[in-house]
């Protein structure tokens, strides 16, 4: 059984109200979104800004609540949850945020931050939180030593850590990653990606990955999402995504990725036209209007997800007329047996992190 | 690289005195050159020092707080000894810039016609109608659509994409001779980033002006770039054409860099990490600074700092272990 399934989720903003209080407009931010993730698996949502990903993530945490469709957590209907039974469900699933500076309180140490969850879950007798807020630092690289700091003497990937700390301390099996490395430098950005995977690998987590950058989705994910103007357009297996992208919009996506290596070989897509407004969609296929391959029919009539044998489903009418999807994602070559043997230099891995563990700021940038 | 290059600038450095009386290093013994028609890439990650020598080059950083020595020649200029009125003159018009936030660099309260037909009458004069017409055709030469209605637009009315495309407009006005755009895609999805890099390489090819593209994203480098200097702790510690660079590095940190990043061909099950944090820039250290975090690092390399030395054509490293290739079975 799949640890979360989603059905036909819904949720419209109000965008303008009258005088009286009536909506006159509403923000169709997520129209009908169904998947389902098993215990140990990552789902990525990609998709450009305002196609919902992040609207979908906070619906099913229940952080906001839907007009319509259907949650359901470890076989539990999240949307008829009481207080308290929520309160159970925040214990398996947790969020980690783009942005380290700002979900942390600055006013609490970072043994405060951690010990929060295990007393309002009452996980651990007071007596043992410490050891612990030690044993969850340990486990996201930092040392225990460090708990009495402040954020704010810590880096930006030392502060990611401690909101993955947070986020583990009450031992939850699903993780909502909300953009986590994209407000990352690039060194920091890969031991905070191994250290999500080395979590996953020994804990069993699920995630739940939206990122709207292409190449740590396929590092990390295991099936992806691609959502357009709040519904999605394409998804399968991220192997079988990034091989042969099925969706017009999903192509044009991948096509764009810029790739670490001067004239990759690629075919790629521009699209025409702006991002339509999620007020007002177009009627038909939400993406006709800046589409390659446009018909008549994809005006009028909505596609639906379709899948193939294997469970690759797009939201397409011209599914089986498209060209052939080769060479779409571009190709960057991989390194040269050199440059491989280099670069494994680095690779100290999760070990070498934690053996070295992090120093204090002193040494930080200015 | 041709015999005269547009921009050069030769031992630049910048210290910054903060109000604590901590001096801090920013940018240490900067040479670069930029010919016309060449896109140079700075790439380095935050503090590096890629954006403060941008704005060193823009004359914008702030008098009292920053020193600056060196020389920065643009065009028969020296334009760290160029009075301000002067420089008022080069910027926005044959020396333009790109900001990262293009949500936070027009004015909200004019509409972008305004704010391109200012830029043309200063620097050119004439009349305010052939300003307009002016920016209508910028416009359009960076693909707004109607661009004759969407002149009297405010910024809040468009998208960042289309505002990140209203800068480029405006930084074309005066036809610059030299561009530079700091980070100019990073707020934006990955089809605009396209649709933004496109341009650039448009903009290249039909004014032959040269182009110094700041970011940290080696993914956009290899897309627009020809060369490529890569910053680590106010110093460059390697530069070479764009496909060397990335075939056959030759400073450790490029190639940490490297290893870092998510690669679309091969799933890698762990990514490279370069251990350690930057050094703290008040006190630098007296050896490579890059050597704490160093795989390769040994007692020569903490001891004096390492020169700037060439490896190759075109190619130079600030490591004393080039050329690295020997460095593996």
């Amino acid at each position: 059984m799949a640890l979360l399934e989603v059905e036909g989720l819904v949720k419209h903003f109000v965008a303008e109200r009258s005088l009286f209080g009536r909506a006159l407009a509403h923000v169709k931010a997520v129209d009908g979104v169904s998947f389902s993730l098993d215990a140990g698996k990552t789902l990525a949502l990609v998709g450009e800004s305002g196609c919902g990903k992040s609207t979908v993530s906070r619906l099913v945490l229940r952080l906001i609540e839907p007009n319509a469709g259907a949650v359901r957590f470890d076989g539990r209907d999240l949307l008829s949850l009481d207080a308290s039974g929520l309160r159970a469900f925040r214990r398996q699933a947790q969020i980690i945020f783009q942005d380290p500076y700002a979900s942390l309180n600055p006013r609490m140490t970072v043994g405060q931050i951690l010990t929060e969850p295990l007393a309002l879950h009452d996980l651990v007798p007071p007596a043992q939180r410490r050891e612990r807020v030690a044993e969850i630092l340990r486990l996201v690289g930092l040392e225990p030593r460090l708990e009495r700091r402040y954020p704010h003497e810590f880096s930006g990937g030392q502060r990611q850590r401690i909101a993955i700390a947070r986020a583990l301390a009450v031992e939850p099996k699903l993780i909502i990653c909300d953009e986590p490395v994209s407000a990352l430098d690039v060194s920091i950005r890969s031991q905070i990606l191994n250290l999500l995977r080395e979590l996953q690998d020994r804990l069993g987590l699920a995630y739940i990955f939206v990122s709207h950058d292409l190449a740590v989705v396929k590092h990390i994910a295991d099936h992806v999402a691609v959502m357009n103007l709040g519904q999605i357009v394409e998804t399968a297996e991220a192997d079988a995504l990034f091989a042969a992208p099925s969706h017009p919009y999903s192509r044009a996506l991948l096509s764009a990725i810029p790739v670490p290596k001067p004239r990759a070989k690629r075919s790629r897509i521009v699209l025409q036209g702006e991002i339509p407004s999620a007020l007002n969609p177009p009627p038909g296929c939400r993406f006709h209007t800046r589409c390659p391959y446009v018909v008549e029919r994809c005006r009028s009539e909505m596609p639906r997800l379709v899948a193939d044998g294997i469970g690759h489903a797009t939201a397409c009418h011209r599914t089986s007329e498209l060209p052939p999807s080769a060479a779409i994602v571009p190709s960057d070559g991989g390194f040269s047996p050199v440059l491989e043997k280099l670069v494994a230099a680095f690779s100290g891995g999760p070990e070498a992190v934690r053996a070295r563990g992090v120093g204090p700021l002193g040494t930080a940038p200015a | 690289m041709s015999a005269s290059p547009l921009i050069e600038i030769k031992d630049l450095r910048i210290r910054f005195h903060g109000d604590d009386g901590r001096i801090t290093h920013a940018v240490d013994s900067v040479d670069l050159s930029v010919a016309n028609g060449e896109t140079l890439g700075i790439v380095g990650e935050s503090g590096c020092g890629k954006s403060v020598t941008s704005l060193a080059i823009m004359g914008l950083l702030p008098k009292q707080s920053a020193e600056i020595s060196g020389a920065i020649r643009f065009d028969g200029f020296d334009l760290l000894k160029t009075p301000d009125q002067t420089l008022r003159d080069l910027r926005g018009n044959r020396l333009a810039m790109i900001f990262q936030e293009p949500m936070t660099s027009l004015n909200p309260s004019f509409t972008i016609g305004d704010q391109i037909i200012e830029t043309i009458l200063r620097h050119r004069g004439g009349s305010r109608k052939s300003a307009r017409n002016r920016a209508i055709e910028l416009l359009r030469r960076v693909h707004i659509p109607s661009p004759e209605r969407r002149i009297d637009d405010y910024p809040h009315k468009l998208s960042g994409g289309m505002r990140q495309r209203v800068m480029i407009a405006m930084a074309l006005a005066c036809d610059p001779r030299l561009l530079i755009a700091d980070e100019p895609t990073t707020a934006l999805d990955v089809t605009l980033q396209a649709q933004i890099l496109e341009l650039m390489r448009e903009l290249k090819a039909a004014s032959g002006a040269a182009i110094i593209l700041i970011t940290h994203d080696l993914g956009v480098v290899a897309e627009v770039c020809d060369e490529v200097a890569v910053m680590y702790a106010g110093e460059i510690v390697e530069r070479a054409p764009a496909d060397e660079l990335f075939s056959a590095p030759q400073h450790p940190y490029t190639v940490g860099l490297l290893g870092s990043i998510p690669r679309l061909d091969h799933r890698a099950e762990q990514l490279a990490t370069i251990e350690g944090m930057v050094p703290n820039m008040a006190q630098p250290p007296a050896g490579c600074r890059f050597a704490a975090r160093c795989p390769f690092v040994l007692d020569a390399c903490t001891s004096a700092p390492p020169p700037l030395i060439e490896v190759g054509a075109g190619h130079l490293s600030r490591c004393i272990r080039a050329p690295l290739e020997l460095l593996v079975p």
